[in-house]
């Protein structure tokens, strides 16, 4: 059966997917992140079809700074980069590289919610309550929705990297990395087209 | 029941159910809790048909028949419609592809406990100031905090809850079809039940998932006041319709293609013949699935968003009738010159496909939208949608019921019984809706609670409450089947009692709690059949007797759902005068939730294997 990997000679080229339950992992986790996209989507066409709702209160250029959003952006890209190197050291069985490299992604990911949370109460101070306008309602739900799942990815790599801290990598807990870092690159996508849809074009559209 | 020679390890029974991530127990689970919601929300509908048997009836009042039906349509599609489906998915796809289990066993068993904890929080609705009451669309205005009441919380909650356990099945299954088949099983050889519920399962994960956001911006604008649907500040009440149909359509078919699945399985197994056109199936059945996600707007045509897009809505909507034309001939050729056997399965597999015709022949009626402005939101839609829940999906699990249930429980349900039911379910059903096409087109609106005198429906509305009370006879009929069948039918020990064809008739009956104790090797579409005709009956082993590995059962799935049941609560509680802070609630629930899920992702869980000689005395015991 697929699931008795021999490993005298080493980890596979692919620890990730070389067991069953790895390449379940790999598969789950994708159609996982399909039905996320969708979800976003619907996110992204409400505040589409309400950001131009500004009832009595402020509007997104009024508020919008380019040069914060442009820093966070460069935060979560980065990390997107350095969980991809996580993972290919991962692929060359480099633990103490893996490890590094996941730390540094967590540590760019917190950096970036703590701006996420500085931004929001700094537009709450500019009189963008979360109930003042439709524009308001779609846009916090939106970016804070991304923030929610940054967050639980925080907590996510936190979890594996302490429970892993001394266990090298293996064919049980590469997938569950690898499958950290795909949802960490789907994160940075969707940051990708909050960057665009809400703040370039809150500024310039 | 599930005999006790097919398990190794000795449990109590609470603790093993409660704690089981066995795809085939988990089956019985989502069965039972099905057929407990299905039979409320009937009681539901027989309440206010009486309402509606004649004139200006007083027996409910207007409020409690809004509650009803919401409550009735709600349940019947969430929380019976669904689990039923998920009953027979979780119980024939493992061992339709020759697998031991499905690919996440453990969010199998999470995905049930959800649905159970969501159903159950709408379900308590009526204890805390009356069910939600704004139809099972809630639309707002009518669902926003000015207008709808306390209930609509629990209709959001409890959908969001329950959805959540939806998607993460639907993932599984799409998981344990990709990736689990056994050897020579290749994607145009799955029986088509599969086929059905693999694109099911996808529907579910891009249509749920726009329900979800759906229902968090409702529960937004409710609890938190938010604006979305407000028009005041920007807000917008037709948003909402959107998003819910782009769930809401796919939902239908979510619904739908697993009772087309299970008529292609029952069709052929008692025509003796192979399925007819099984390619055209398949590909038919991801047309569908693909046309399903482009035809939402044909639920809003008089809303007004221009002739353009109802055009083009409505082309898209009537092209559906193409592949589920093909499937409907591929039935019936089946069918032709077969051997047919008229068992109750039977019975309800050749019945489907006239009644289904009818549902669709009215949906192409609706796609139309011009003459849609005249029928739209009156019985005529109630007549077409049922014609389609009922004489499709409810006549599809039935035969698939009559149809597992040996492999199942280890008997089979009385036959004469069984056709009884049938008959008297089959008439009441088109006694009951039938007349509604009528009632709709000389003008009778839906989701009104009573009517005057001598406009012409008194006799119709009488004849469709006899239906719904034939009905609901049928139903008590099928109660004493099982329950007599349960005590006095002859238990089965071989394998295969219909003379099937597909890999789940190749199982020991009782099903091993491993199902194969070899994986087979698969040579064929309809492997068991091929086997009979080209070998010595038994399926080719695809791997040499050895230790078996198993997933281990946890209890972590059940306080997960508790978790999230507990919270929903705070969410609720938000708008209730309780002596505990909402905050306190949520904080509990969330707790238990995610404290679960860490401690899941914490603990080292390998399984169990059993050892060689274990499965050697078991195989003996079993055949």
């Amino acid at each position: 059966m697929a699931d008795s990997v021999d490993v005298n000679k080493g980890l596979p080229a692919n620890p990730e997917k070389a067991t069953l339950d790895g390449k379940n992992k790999f598969l789950g986790m994708f159609v996982f992140l399909a039905g996320e996209t969708t979800m976003f989507a619907t996110f992204f066409g409400t505040y589409l079809g309400l950001r131009s709702g500004t009832g009595s209160g402020p509007e997104a250029a009024d508020l919008f700074q380019l040069p914060l959003v442009f820093i966070m952006t460069m935060l979560l890209l980065t990390s997107s980069l350095t969980s991809v190197l996580a993972t290919f050291a991962m692929k060359k069985n480099q633990f103490a590289k893996l490890k590094l490299w996941m730390w540094i992604t967590f540590l760019l990911g917190a950096t970036f919610l703590g701006l996420e949370i500085y931004e929001f109460v700094e537009y709450y101070e500019h009189g963008l309550g979360y109930t003042t306008s439709a524009f308001a309602s779609s846009f916090y739900t939106l970016v804070g929705l991304h923030g929610a799942h940054v967050l639980f990815g925080l907590a996510w790599i936190l979890l594996l990297l302490l429970r892993n801290r001394k266990a090298g990598i293996t064919l049980t807990n590469a997938p569950k990395f690898y499958a950290f870092s795909l949802y960490w690159h789907f994160i940075d996508l969707v940051w990708v087209f909050i960057f665009t849809v809400v703040y370039l074009m809150g500024i310039g559209g | 029941m599930v005999s006790e020679a097919t398990n190794t390890r000795k449990k109590s029974v609470l603790w093993d159910w409660l704690t089981t991530v066995d795809h085939k127990k988990i089956a019985i689970l989502y069965l039972i809790a099905g057929t407990l919601f299905f039979v409320k929300a009937g009681l539901m509908a027989v309440l206010f048909r009486i309402q509606l048997i004649a004139p200006e009836m007083e027996f409910i009042s207007g409020q409690t028949f809004n509650e009803l039906v919401t409550m009735h349509g709600t349940i019947m599609l969430f929380l019976a419609a669904t689990p039923l489906i998920f009953a027979f998915a979780n119980f024939a796809i493992p061992l339709q592809i020759g697998a031991r289990d499905v690919a996440f066993p453990f969010v199998n068993a999470l995905g049930f406990w959800l649905f159970l904890s969501g159903g159950i929080l709408l379900s308590i609705s009526w204890f805390f100031g009356g069910a939600p009451d704004a139809g099972w669309t809630s639309y707002v205005p009518l669902a926003s905090r000015e207008f709808g009441g306390l209930g609509i919380d629990f209709y959001v909650l409890g959908l969001q809850i329950s959805g959540f356990g939806t998607l993460i099945s639907g993932i599984n299954f799409i998981v344990t079809i990709i990736n689990m088949r056994a050897p020579g099983m290749t994607m145009m050889r799955l029986p088509l039940f599969c086929w059905t519920m693999l694109v099911t399962s996808m529907l579910i994960v891009f249509a749920f998932t726009p329900l979800a956001a759906g229902l968090a911006l409702l529960m937004l604008d409710r609890i938190f006041d938010a604006q979305f649907f407000i028009p005041g500040e920007g807000g917008n009440v037709v948003l909402w319709q959107h998003i819910f149909w782009i769930f809401g359509h796919p939902e239908v078919y979510i619904l739908v293609m697993p009772a087309f699945g299970i008529i292609s399985e029952v069709v052929p197994a008692f025509s003796k013949k192979r399925l007819f056109g099984y390619t055209s199936m398949v590909f038919a059945v991801l047309i569908i699935g693909f046309l399903s996600f482009m035809v939402w707007l044909h639920h809003m045509f008089t809303v007004g968003v221009g002739p353009i897009a109802n055009s083009v809505f409505a082309i898209a909507t009537m092209t559906i009738a193409v592949p589920t034309g093909i499937k409907i001939f591929n039935w019936l050729f089946t069918m032709w010159g077969g051997k047919i056997k008229f068992t109750t399965a039977m019975h309800f597999g050749a019945s489907f496909v006239p009644t289904f015709v009818l549902g669709g022949v009215t949906g192409v009626m609706l796609a139309m939208a011009p003459v849609d402005h005249l029928y739209h939101d009156t019985y005529f839609v109630v007549a077409h949608f049922h014609y389609i829940i009922v004489g499709g999906i409810v006549l599809g699990l039935l035969a698939g019921l009559f149809y597992w249930y040996p492999k199942m429980f280890g008997h089979k349900l009385n036959e004469t019984l069984g056709i009884i039911f049938f008959w008297i379910f089959y008439i009441g059903f088109h006694l009951t809706f039938f007349v509604q096409h009528i009632l709709g087109l000389i003008g009778m609106p839906r989701r009104v609670y009573t009517y005057l005198e001598g406009q012409g429906m008194d006799t119709m509305n009488f004849i469709s409450s006899v239906g719904a009370f034939l009905m609901s006879v049928a139903i008590i009929i099928l109660v004493i089947n099982i329950i007599y069948s349960a005590l006095k039918a002859e238990r089965i020990t071989e394998k295969d009692p219909w003379d099937a064809r597909t890999l789940e008739w190749a199982t020991s009956t009782p099903v091993a709690e491993y199902n194969f104790a070899q994986t087979p090797q698969v040579r064929s579409l309809d492997p068991v059949f091929y086997e009979k005709i080209h070998g010595n009956g038994e399926m080719k082993p695809a791997e040499p007797l050895d230790e078996i590995h198993m997933p281990n059962g946890s209890i972590l799935p059940f306080i997960m759902g508790v978790g999230m049941f507990i919270a929903g609560f705070g969410f609720i509680s938000f708008h209730m005068d309780l002596f505990i802070s909402p905050y306190v609630i949520i904080a509990i629930g969330g707790i238990t939730f995610f404290g679960a899920m860490a401690a899941r992702s914490l603990q080292n869980d390998h399984g169990y294997h059993i050892d060689k000689e274990t499965v050697e005395s078991m195989e003996k015991e079993l055949s």
